[in-house]
């Protein structure tokens, strides 16, 4: 299936819960409601027709210095898909406010969202409801604040931790 | 007190055990010395069983999405370097394929090849060494040290063409940084003779013999349907059958031209991984192989009319005045400098002054060409790809390695995502390990083949 045929077959079946779909450079991004995700990730896995039974990458990106996004939601969850069987791809975004950053779990679906999900809480401070064990992943317990934010400065110093501070 | 048996005492049966669980917490790693880089597996034993285990991360972590994020889109490849630091040249042009993706631009067909031929080099060398150092750790030492010897021949080769074993920086936004030297062909066919001889004595030395087959045969297995699951790619992927491969299903650089097979397994086990291993080199070299002989551009042939005219008589004649067909004097550059002049640069980069920096010629030669070098190497100007964002995805030698790059407009990415290809296996370690022996947790965490640099970033 070609990339817009997915985004339509999306928009078809999803309704309202996608807000907008567009291409840039050959890859399809569909735009999805919070509360619509995991119903549009659920479909995008059993759907016959669109497979996508492997999540590739699941990222986010902070808007907040962003041209022209400085007053939107500041966060995109960026989930990249691919199916197996079909050999096409599809990228689902979702937009989350900074005062409510929290987006549905999508380890119901797959296993491995789960690091991938505890990364993003660990570099973007996104909470993900429903995660079984949202601990920081690369990041050491003890790290003050979300290191991937644009407002955290990178030469910022965190206190040394361990038995001979 | 009746005397206790050593069942009763270390499995915990019998009435004089006691009572709750006995079991008994391990913890392999941060530094272990089959821990491969730095990673913490912390297991929880019955017997010799693993019951549960929990895996933690993030030891070698150095910021690479923070620090991509400051400079201009150029100085992210040194950092891309360093993530795979065994095959450090696919996590360059996978990366610069992804900024070239936003860029809307087509590489030259002999870049292509040159990045498919240095890909494949670069595969080679990182499984000789997950191969060498897991044989290693099952007691085959000779296997490790002759893996070890053959990479060293493939890393000769490196450094001829970047100048570097290790920290290499070879790919560029827009090409490579440099041409492939002279009778490079020559000493390729002389490196791989010597490699296709290993490979031949490992297989002669472990493929049948009963300890190293004990070991990994049925160990560490995931099935297909759960390795999709888990988000695995690569050869753990292709170990469980399923034919997934970049460089077939959705060929890039110049992999639609040259023929190779795609080796599967069938149990997804620790032996079937190796072998998938195994007929991955061969593959890879048969690649190369095949894109030296069609590599298009050929011989250097620069030679304008036998002369060369040093930098300094160059400039003189500018200052005379005797500009016509100045730029295309051929001049002497300096040997640090080989493989980026004129002929060089036309053959393996873009013609996009937007991207490229122009040949050391034009640099060193008109006012024109020093403007366009200062103006992509000037904080705040550089290349400056279109708001937007693009996810290139590269085969690399653990599975799918994938950059997603968000640009806003100006000379630093906005956000640079790299997708590790080893992280997924590493978070299904627990679930190839639980259930299993103590020992089987080495080997299977060897054939996983996890890479600090990539995994923690």
């Amino acid at each position: 299936m070609d990339g817009s045929a997915i985004l339509a077959r999306l928009r078809a079946r999803l309704g309202a819960r996608v807000l907008e779909t567009h291409e840039h450079h050959g890859d399809h991004t569909a735009v999805v409601t919070r509360e619509g995700i995991v119903d549009a990730l659920g479909y995008c896995r059993d759907d016959a027709l669109l497979r996508f039974d492997m999540l590739m990458d699941l990222t986010a990106v902070d808007y907040l210095k962003f041209p022209g996004r400085e007053d939107g939601p500041r966060f995109d969850v960026v989930y990249h898909l691919y199916s197996v069987p079909h050999n096409h791809r599809v990228r689902l975004k979702v937009r989350v406010e900074q005062d409510a950053a929290s987006v549905p779990t999508a380890t119901g679906l797959w296993p491995i969202a789960n690091w991938f999900e505890r990364e993003v809480w660990d570099m973007f401070g996104i909470r993900f409801e429903g995660h079984p064990d949202l601990r920081r992943l690369l990041m050491y317990e003890e790290f003050v604040g979300h290191p991937l934010r644009k407002d955290y400065p990178i030469e910022r110093r965190q206190p040394l931790i361990g038995p001979n501070v | 007190m009746p005397e206790r048996t050593a069942r009763e005492l270390f499995l915990g049966e019998g009435p004089g055990a006691g009572s709750g669980s006995q079991n008994l917490y391990v913890n392999l790693g941060p530094a272990h010395p089959a821990m491969h880089g730095i990673i913490r597996i912390f297991a929880e034993l019955d017997g010799e069983v693993v019951v549960k285990t929990d895996v933690e991360i993030g030891y070698l972590h150095r910021a690479f999405e923070k620090e991509c994020e400051i400079g201009p889109y150029n100085n992210a490849i040194p950092f891309t370097d360093r993530l795979n630091y065994v095959s450090p040249l696919i996590n360059n042009f996978a990366y610069a394929s992804a900024v070239e993706k936003l860029l809307d631009i087509e590489i030259t067909e002999r870049c292509k090849y040159i990045r498919v031929v240095m890909s494949e080099i670069s595969r080679v060398c990182d499984h000789l060494t997950c191969v060498g150092a897991s044989a290693m750790e099952l007691g085959a030492f000779t296997v490790f040290l002759y893996m070890i010897k053959a990479r060293e021949f493939l890393w000769e080769l490196v450094e001829d063409v970047t100048g570097a074993r290790l920290t290499i920086s070879y790919g560029r936004v827009g090409g490579v940084k440099a041409d492939l030297p002279e009778g490079f062909g020559i000493k390729v066919r002389k490196a791989f003779a010597e490699v296709r001889q290993v490979l031949s004595e490992v297989h002669t030395l472990i493929t049948g013999n009963r300890i190293f087959m004990d070991r990994m045969v049925g160990v560490g297995a995931l099935s297909a349907e759960e390795s999709i699951a888990w988000g695995i790619t690569g050869p753990l992927l292709r170990a469980a059958g399923v034919p997934f491969d970049l460089r077939r299903v959705q060929p890039y650089w110049a992999y639609d031209r040259v023929e190779f097979e795609v080796p599967l397994g069938k149990n997804g086990d620790n032996f079937d991984r190796y072998l998938v291993r195994m007929a991955e080199m061969e593959q890879s070299m048969r690649m190369v192989d095949q894109a030296l002989e069609r590599m298009p551009g050929g011989a250097i042939n620069v030679d304008f009319e036998g002369r060369e005219i040093p930098v300094d008589a160059y400039v003189d004649r500018g200052k005379q005045g005797k500009t016509e067909g100045l730029l295309l004097l051929p001049i002497t550059l300096s040997p640090n400098l080989q493989g980026q002049g004129r002929a060089a640069q036309e053959r393996v980069n873009v013609a996009d002054k937007r991207v490229v920096l122009p040949p050391k010629e034009t640099t060193y030669g008109s006012i024109e060409g020093l403007m366009n070098h200062f103006m992509l190497v000037m904080d705040g100007y550089g290349i400056r790809p279109p708001a937007g964002e693009a996810y290139f995805a590269a085969e690399g030698a653990n599975g799918e390695l994938g950059f997603y790059v968000v640009s806003d407009g100006g000379d630093r990415p906005y956000r640079v995502r790299c997708r590790p290809p080893c992280l997924p296996p590493v978070a299904a370690l627990p679930r190839m390990i639980e259930g299993q022996m103590v020992a089987d947790i080495v080997p299977t965490f060897g054939s996983v083949n996890m890479i600090g640099g990539e995994l923690d970033r």
